[in-house]
């Protein structure tokens, strides 16, 4: 029985069951709504959520459950060690079950050929190989055996889990219909329905998250493995070897936090100022009209992709940078030889982040209470007097939370270093070199044609984890002190 | 010509299309307490802030008429706003310390100004300061923690010691006790009178029994218009305008 079926009978089920519970409700209040306990519509609802919810709840688990009891089953017959050959086997046998089916869809082998084929007699790799299925290798009896095994299986499966889901879907329908009564609180039962439909919803970000935490947490613990902890933490050498002949990579991360952490605090340099004497103009100074056109603007910036910013990087800022401090440029120094390097994607990612600098400690400063200003401007303080001394103070925590979250953007960001900032790792302390920072790296590993199991593959989740664990810290600071700025005029 | 402090003639105020002060005159005297009453909305508060051009900052705000404190026109473009509120102190009726240390608010003033040439005459001038304001026993001990960690009826106290420190000639009060306890107001009342020896004191009010209690003149505002100025006994036991007599007698307002 084929998903979008069984799903389109609950639904079904559903609606009719919405309908008649409403009638049954009206009739056992002699058609008088009034004395009905709920609104009619609750008891339509009730019955509706009582046959939906269950029944899909049982089909997601039963679609999560039933492809690994089958594996599990399945690889029993393949007589191979855990691991990746048995992975790459299995994937053969799923392949080849799917393109028997697909032939007896296509009408190329009956069910009964299908079903008693032999791999001896028939070339079941041309023969699938003709309905469009390529197969890697030739088929193996045992591999045509597991198949047929796995066929079986799903089949049952699927049968078993239409039965099931639409038995609980049926139940659901006449225990809820049976239990409508003029004074059964359908509207309390919604109620709570509704509450744990929006837990559910809630704990999808929640557990996502700590999917992606464990995920990164199992794969570092296995890259460590293959690698010495000692020697990608305090490794000065950035230099994986593709060929495959293992032992010979180099895979420290000190360069490549270096790269991070420079870049992140030129675009600091850049961004901090820049974005906070915006935000102070533009709350403190600006006319209405000027804040009602400037603002909307500075936002634009935070609108463009990081793309498009490090297309500005390597076609614009590099070679403008390099016609200033290159050979024979304007200042006359030859410090720069390259237009990627660590000053130009610090210079393109400092303006990404004004926005980010502005916006924030624009809403920071507008949250300081007009009392603030009325105390300081009746004691005779000017303007800029009132901003230095009573502002900023009375704002700092804010805005050194927003300067935090914009470094923990910095450091997170992407697009604009692979562009800008070239891809050899150094720990160099000239901003006009090359750099390359872990996000950037994390790209190349995974983009390379190496296996995905090993070290310097496996390396991109241990960088990832690093830079997680780093950015979580700023972030968890920047909001504590964010939070312990707001306690203070509520 | 007069001994008067201030001395206001046909001022109207706007607020955009809405005329919130109509054609008001007064003189203010020096050394006395001058008490603005009247109900919600009716001016006085508005008017209390165009005397130090506070309303400056109210970019809808417009003025129109003379003001003149020590025969000078304060609305003249000659006059730098920031010196005039360095002259004309002022209290809101909500205690609002910086979030500074006690001595730092208190000493924020004197320091824009320049008012002490070292350390010790800046010392001198918080110390005197927080005497005058009634608050320096409570305030000694503690002059480096949060003036914000004060209570109510003290804070209100460091901000009159903050508004006396600037050495004002004139010190303007809106409803200064208004968010204070009857405690912390009889405190904050005692002090006015005190202060009427250096100063000429404004203050806005709600309660009668204060402007009765701590003015010797009261001007009495009604829906923008300055209905009756006079001798603050004269207003409370045998007023002219039948309005006047309403409001205190409590049958409007």
């Amino acid at each position: 029985m084929s998903l979008i079926f069984i799903v389109s009978i609950v639904i079904a089920l559903a609606a009719i069951g919405y309908v008649l519970g409403v009638r049954r409700a009206v009739s056992s209040a002699d058609g008088d709504q009034r004395i009905l306990h709920s609104l009619k519509g609750y008891y339509g609802q009730n019955v509706a959520l009582t046959v939906l919810v269950p029944s899909m709840l049982v089909l997601a688990i039963w679609a999560i459950a039933q492809p690994l009891l089958i594996d599990q089953s399945v690889s029993g017959l393949l007589d191979l060690e855990e691991g990746r050959a048995q992975s790459l086997a299995m994937a053969d046998v799923r392949r080849v079950a799917e393109g028997l089916d697909t032939a007896i869809a296509q009408g190329a082998l009956t069910a009964d050929a299908a079903a008693n084929m032999d791999a001896d007699t028939t070339d079941v790799r041309d023969l699938l190989g003709d309905i469009g299925v390529a197969i890697g290798s030739d088929v193996t009896a045992e591999t045509l055996n597991a198949a047929q095994r796995y066929r079986g299986l799903s089949n049952t499966g699927s049968w078993a889990r239409g039965f099931v889901v639409l038995a609980i879907a049926l139940a659901g329908f006449a225990f809820a219909l049976s239990r409508i009564t003029k004074d059964f609180r359908a509207r309390n039962i919604v109620e709570r329905g509704v509450l744990v439909l929006l837990i559910a919803a809630a704990s999808v970000a929640v557990l996502t998250t700590i999917g992606i935490v464990l995920s990164l947490i199992f794969n570092t613990i296995n890259f460590l493995q293959a690698y010495p902890a000692a020697d990608f933490f305090f490794g000065t050498r950035w230099e994986p070897s593709f060929s495959g002949r293992g032992g010979s990579s180099e895979l420290g991360f000190l360069p490549l936090i270096w790269g991070t952490m420079f870049i992140s605090v030129i675009s600091l340099i850049v961004a901090v100022p820049l974005g906070l004497f915006s935000a102070i103009y533009l709350s403190e100074y600006a006319s209405p009209r000027v804040r009602s056109i400037a603002k909307p603007m500075l936002e634009i910036l935070a609108g463009i992709p990081t793309i498009v910013y490090g297309l500005f990087a390597l076609l614009t800022v590099g070679p403008l940078l390099v016609s200033a401090f290159g050979q024979g440029g304007f200042f006359g120094v030859d410090w720069m030889s390259g237009g990627t390097a660590a000053m130009t994607a610090g210079l393109v990612m400092g303006i990404m982040l004004i926005p980010f600098v502005s916006s924030l400690s624009d809403d920071i400063i507008n949250a300081v209470p007009q009392a603030m200003r009325d105390g300081s401007y009746g004691l005779g303080a000017t303007q800029s007097e009132t901003i230095r001394q009573v502002i900023m103070p009375a704002a700092l925590p804010g805005i050194v939370g927003a300067i935090l979250l914009a470094a923990s953007r910095a450091i997170g960001e992407t697009m604009i270093v692979v562009l800008g900032a070239g891809a050899a790792a150094s720990l160099s302390l000239s901003p006009f070199e090359a750099m390359t920072t872990v996000t950037a790296k994390i790209v190349s590993q995974l983009t390379g044609d190496g296996e995905f199991n090993s070290p310097e593959t496996m390396v991109a989740f241990a960088l990832g984890m690093t830079l997680f664990v780093i950015t979580l810290c700023l972030n968890v600071f920047a909001l504590y002190i964010v939070r312990k700025y707001r306690e203070q005029y509520d | 010509m007069t001994d008067y402090k201030i001395s206001a003639k046909g001022v109207q105020v706007y607020y955009g299309d809405n005329h919130a002060i109509k054609d008001v005159n007064v003189d203010i005297e020096d050394k006395t307490v001058t008490a603005f009453i009247g109900p919600s909305g009716c001016g006085k508060s508005t008017f209390l802030r165009t005397l130090n051009r506070m309303n400056d900052t109210i970019d809808i705000c417009r003025v129109e008429g003379d003001i003149l404190i020590d025969g000078e026109d304060i609305y003249d473009p000659a006059v730098d706003p920031v010196q005039l509120r360095a002259k004309v102190g002022m209290v809101f009726q909500k205690p609002n310390p910086f979030p500074k240390s006690i001595y730092d608010n208190v000493a924020y003033g004197p320091k824009i100004h320049g008012l002490a040439r070292n350390k010790a005459e800046l010392d001198e001038i918080v110390e005197k300061s927080l005497r005058k304001a009634a608050i320096w026993d409570e305030a000694k001990d503690r002059l480096n923690a949060p003036g914000t960690g004060l209570s109510g009826g003290q804070q209100q106290r460091l901000c009159i010691a903050r508004a006396i420190a600037t050495a004002p000639e004139v010190l303007l009060m809106d409803e200064p006790c208004s968010a204070l306890d009857p405690i912390a107001t009889a405190q904050v009342e005692e002090l006015i009178d005190e202060l009427r020896q250096s100063f000429s004191v404004v203050i806005v009010t709600h309660s009668m029994q204060q402007a009765a209690r701590v003015s010797q003149k009261t001007a009495f505002f009604h829906l923008g218009n300055l209905v009756e100025y006079g001798e603050t006994d004269k207003i409370f036991t045998n007023p002219e305008d039948s309005r006047t007599e309403s409001y205190i007698s409590g049958r409007i307002g």
